[in-house]
């Protein structure tokens, strides 16, 4: 197995990452960048880091900023450098490199330098150092003889085990000022801050990292209240873990229609539709839904505030203030202006880190982007997205639909992107406009392809049948219209029915008298026939008896 | 062009004042100490003060003068103070730099 080459841990957020682990131990590092571009504070945030989290002490020897500015500056984050040097975590020298009267005789070297470096490092037991900004000594001193020292410095560090940042400023050709990483050969970082169409953004690029793996693109990165964060994506990766398991949206009937289940967990669901057909009202259904497993919600609203969505929903029978008051619901603002591309995405990926969430909401998507370049708002949100899956975070865009319905040529290719595609549309006819939900399309599931009535009302989202015609479909007041009309018809279909039963019903009951009649009569028949013929029986004995007596009274032989 | 002196004029109360800022006995150190001792002698006429100190035995002393190239010499009294980095060996700029020569262009000056 390769021997892994040891690393000293940043701390800072990303900046780890791509490093595969951090700046080389016992090494320099050599980070540099235009003034302002946040190298002092990458090396005091090493620092502190090292000082607080991994037990490892410093020495900050700055040539620039005094040790009182240097503190002031970083207060406003929320470290006490003060606190850490009265702790002897840290050792702050600032080396006063005087400009003005001063004057060169003969030969010297700057191993005042290396003593002061020495003792600082020995008396706190230092373990990192940082050496901003050496090129300040290119000022006064003669260049050859702050060539010579440096190369002898930084071997020096290299000799005291000590993992140092030296800071350098940018000078023309993209490189060093004065040409200083020639002397480091382990690791150099660029950090620049660019302004495009007046927005700046600031990028970091590790340029050389021997023996190590690292990654090689430009990252965005971001100074805020925390310190650095640093953003480690910039490539898209397909890479990702998939998940099985479905979601609810929040509506039952359009769980129904997306194969019985819902949503993927980590899929991307894309909503669009023009103003006002309720997308935001299913993307508050969904986090609703999603806040009531115990999931926290991220919501990017960009065109209204919080609380204006909030009374909205509410007058839809949907209430998010208790997931807010949980913690469950968070809600920033994405205003379009106010950010570059980068500076977007960093400021999104830094959420996600602190916020942890299930699922992100961006609602309109539209105005995450200003960029008129349809490559480079594809690529952010590739990136956006690969920064979703690659955590298993479900995200949903909303998105405004233009002319026609028909997508702008900028957003074509967007949908692409998604694995669920839902379309609110809106039908108008005989004066009233309904709303339509089509699932466009969604991955990996068996769907509904069957429009339906999307209803908002003061219970909520109701996803209705819609009246199939013929040729065609119909909804709102006039599918209401024909759904009477068929309830009319089938009224009198059954009353005619009734009233035909009822004549049969007439009709039998008639014959069935007019038969007992006749069998009334036929029993009469019978029973006068039955008398007659006793009757004749009576008289026939009567005359055989008379016979028979008179026979007997004449002594008549017996007839055999 | 630059004008040195035969000999200093100096007032009664000038004494001289040098810290020299050293690093070891290094070749840089021995000849700073030469050269510094050399002019005050032969400008200074005994008024003069010279205090060594070795970086190397005191090290908090260079974070506390300032000091990072050595041999560094300060000149505390008389005012202006004034530094001069290197081993001395060029007297020319030394004088200079301390003032005891004065410079074609410098204004009159004790």
């Amino acid at each position: 197995m390769r021997k892994q080459l040891p690393k000293s841990l940043t701390g800072i957020q990303g900046l780890d990452e791509i490093t595969d682990g951090g700046l080389p131990q016992g090494r320099p590092t050599l980070i540099y960048g235009s003034a302002g571009s946040g190298k002092t504070l990458l090396g005091v945030e090493f620092l502190i880091n090292g000082a607080t989290k991994y037990n490892e002490t410093g020495v900050l020897m700055t040539f620039e900023e005094t040790a009182e500015e240097i503190t002031q500056n970083v207060a406003s984050l929320g470290w006490d450098i003060e606190q850490l040097v009265r702790d002897r975590k840290l050792l702050l020298d600032h080396v006063a490199v005087p400009v003005r009267d001063i004057d060169f005789s003969g030969s010297y070297d700057l191993e005042g330098l290396f003593i002061r470096l020495s003792s600082a490092i020995q008396e706190i037991g230092a373990k990192r150092v940082v050496l901003d900004t050496l090129e300040v000594l290119f000022s006064t001193m003669e260049h050859h003889i702050v060539r010579s020292e440096l190369r002898r410095l930084f071997s020096w560090l290299k000799s005291q085990g000590v993992t140092a940042i030296v800071t350098g400023e940018l000078g023309s050709n993209n490189s060093t000022l004065q040409g200083i990483e020639e002397y480091v050969s382990d690791c150099v970082i660029r950090l620049e801050q660019r302004t495009i169409e007046d927005l700046a953004t600031r990028h970091l690029q590790i340029l050389k990292y021997r023996g190590s793996k690292h990654g090689s693109n430009e990252y965005p990165f971001l100074i805020n209240e925390d310190g650095i964060s640093v953003v480690p994506i910039t490539s898209v990766g397909l890479n990702s873990g998939v998940s099985d398991e479905r979601i609810s949206s929040g509506v039952p009937r359009l769980d129904t229609m997306l194969g019985g289940l819902g949503y993927y967990r980590g899929s991307c669901i894309l909503v669009t539709g023009k103003a006002g057909t309720g997308k935001t009202s299913l993307a508050s259904y969904f986090a609703s839904a999603t806040c009531d497993r115990g999931e926290r919600v991220l919501y990017l609203a960009s065109d209204e505030s919080p609380q204006q969505m909030l009374r909205n929903q509410r007058s839809i029978g949907l209430d998010l203030q208790p997931h807010i008051d949980q913690g469950l619901l968070r809600f920033e603002s994405v205003r379009p202006t106010a950010y570059g591309l980068e500076m977007r995405l960093a400021n999104i990926y830094n959420w996600v880190q602190e916020f942890q969430p299930y699922l992100v909401i961006i609602d309109p998507m539209s105005n995450l982007s200003t960029s008129n370049n349809i490559k480079q708002t594809k690529n952010f949100l590739m990136r956006l997205i690969d920064l979703f899956k690659s955590s298993q975070i479900t995200v949903f865009f909303t998105d405004l639909l233009t002319v026609n319905g028909a997508l702008e040529a900028s957003e074509a290719g967007i949908p692409s992107l998604m694995d669920t595609w839902i379309e609110l549309r809106t039908l108008e006819n005989n004066g009233e406009r309904n709303r339509a939900l089509y699932i466009l399309k969604s991955r990996g599931m068996q769907h509904s392809n069957q429009v339906r009535e999307f209803v908002l009302n003061n219970q909520g989202i109701e996803l209705l049948d819609v009246y199939l015609g013929e040729s065609d479909f119909l909804i709102g007041s006039a599918r209401i219209a024909q759904e009477a009309k068929d309830r009319m018809e089938k009224l009198n279909r059954c009353q005619e029915l009734e009233r035909k039963k009822r004549q049969l019903n007439q009709q039998q009951a008639l014959l069935q008298v007019q038969i007992t009649a006749l069998q009334v009569q036929l029993v009469n028949e019978r029973e006068d026939f039955e008398a007659i013929y006793q009757q004749d029986q009576l008289s026939q004995k009567a005359i055989t008896d008379s016979k028979d007596l008179m026979a007997d009274l004449r002594d008549a032989d017996t007839i055999i | 062009m630059i004008n040195f002196p035969d000999e200093l004029e100096l007032d009664e109360d000038d004494i001289w004042d040098f810290h020299l800022y050293i690093a070891g006995k290094s070749a840089k150190s021995t000849a700073a100490i030469a050269n510094l001792q050399k002019i005050c002698d032969e400008y200074l006429q005994n008024k003069y003060k010279i205090k060594i100190i070795d970086l190397v035995q005191n090290p908090e002393m260079a974070r506390q003068a300032q000091i990072i190239a050595v041999p560094t010499l300060i000149k505390k009294l008389p005012s202006p103070v004034k530094q001069i980095i290197g081993d001395l060996s060029n007297q020319e700029k030394l004088l200079v730099g301390l003032e005891i020569a004065i410079t074609h262009r410098s204004s009159n000056q004790s």
